[in-house]
C-alpha cells in the first residue's frame, strides 16, 4: 500500500506531536526530522488544523501542538483527510464491467476492506504504544543476546 | 466502580445468567443455552479458561479462551474467542484486566502466543485487542456459502 506524500507528512506530523502533547514543534523542526519539505508540511499542517488535529501556538517559540483525541482518532481518520478512500468498486474503468473485470474487482474490494478495517482499528494512542512495546522487546532481545 | 475494586476469577455456573445479560446488552441476542454450553465446555478445564470480572459480588465482564494446537500447522497457541464487558463497567480497564488474566493463564499453560478472530466491522473489539498489543497475524479467515 503506497500513501501519497501529503498523507505521510500528515501521519509523521500528528504522531510526532501526539507523542508529547505538551510540546510545541515548528513545521521546520518536524520537516528536518522526517526529511520532508517544510513548505509542503506547512500546507499539510494547515489542513490538519482545519480538521482539529493540530493547533498553531502563537508567540515566542510558537509552533504546533497536537489538539485531537489520541484514543479516538484512528490512522484511517487521518488518511482519509488526504487520500481518496473511495472503494475500488466506485471507480469504473474500461473492462471493469466484464466478467473478468468483476471477478478482479471482488478481489480488490476484499483487499480494500481488509486495509480499511486495519487502519480503522489503530488509534494514535495504540500506534504510539506499539512503538514503546517494540522498543522494549528489542531491548530485551539485545540483553538476552549479550548474556 | 473503581478499577482496583474489580476482581478477576474463574467463572462459576451461577455467573451464566449475568454473562447472558451482558451479551444481550452488547449484541441484542439472547443465547442462554449457548453460554451454559460454554460453561460446561470451558469452565474449570485444563488448557481452557472462562474468566469473570467481578465487582461487589456481581459479574461485569467475561473472557473465554483456550490452547489450540496444530490447526493447519499452527503450533500450540492461545486463542481468545469471546469477550464481553457490561457497558456500565467500560472505561474502568475491565477488558484489559480480563485480557491480562487470560494471557497469564495461557502463558502458564506453556504457549507464547495468543490469537483471536473478529468481524472486520467489529471496530470496538478490534481497537480493544490492538490497544492490548495484538497485530495482524499470518493466518487469513476464508469462507463460502454452502448451497
Amino acid at each position: 500500500m503506497k500513501l501519497q506524500k501529503a498523507t505521510k507528512c500528515a501521519l509523521f506530523a500528528v504522531l510526532e506531536l501526539a507523542g508529547n502533547s505538551e510540546r510545541q514543534l515548528s513545521a521546520t523542526d518536524i520537516a528536518e526530522k522526517y526529511g520532508i519539505s517544510a513548505n509542503h508540511l506547512a500546507k499539510v499542517l494547515r489542513d490538519l488544523g482545519r480538521a482539529g488535529m493540530v493547533e498553531s501556538v502563537r508567540g515566542a517559540g510558537g509552533g504546533y501542538r497536537f489538539s485531537g483525541n489520541v484514543k479516538r482518532t484512528t490512522l484511517y481518520d487521518l488518511i482519509q483527510l488526504f487520500e481518496d478512500v473511495a472503494s475500488s468498486e466506485d471507480s469504473r474503468d474500461e473492462g471493469d464491467s466484464t466478467e473478468i473485470g468483476q471477478a478482479l474487482g471482488r478481489v480488490l474490494a476484499e483487499i480494500d476492506e481488509i486495509a480499511k478495517a486495519t487502519l480503522k482499528s489503530i488509534t494514535i494512542s495504540t500506534l504510539l504504544k506499539t512503538m514503546e512495546w517494540h522498543a522494549q522487546r528489542e531491548k530485551l532481545q539485545k540483553s538476552g543476546n549479550a548474556a | 466502580m473503581e478499577t482496583e475494586q474489580i476482581k478477576i476469577r474463574p467463572a462459576a455456573k451461577s455467573d451464566i445468567e449475568r454473562v447472558t445479560e451482558i451479551d444481550v446488552k452488547n449484541t441484542g441476542l439472547e443465547k442462554a443455552a449457548y453460554w451454559r454450553d460454554m460453561f460446561d465446555r470451558y469452565g474449570e478445564r485444563e488448557g481452557r479458561f472462562f474468566l469473570i470480572a467481578e465487582y461487589e459480588g456481581e459479574a461485569y465482564g467475561f473472557i473465554i479462551g483456550e490452547v489450540r494446537a496444530w490447526e493447519f500447522g499452527s503450533p500450540p497457541c492461545g486463542w481468545i474467542f469471546a469477550i464481553g464487558v457490561d457497558p456500565d463497567a467500560r472505561l474502568k480497564k475491565t477488558g484489559s484486566q480480563l485480557f491480562d488474566a487470560i494471557c497469564s493463564n495461557l502463558k502458564a499453560s506453556g504457549v507464547d502466543k495468543v490469537r483471536t478472530m473478529l468481524a472486520r466491522d467489529d471496530s470496538l473489539n478490534m481497537a480493544f485487542f490492538r490497544s492490548q498489543g495484538m497485530m495482524g497475524g499470518p493466518f487469513i479467515q476464508l469462507e463460502m456459502p454452502l448451497d
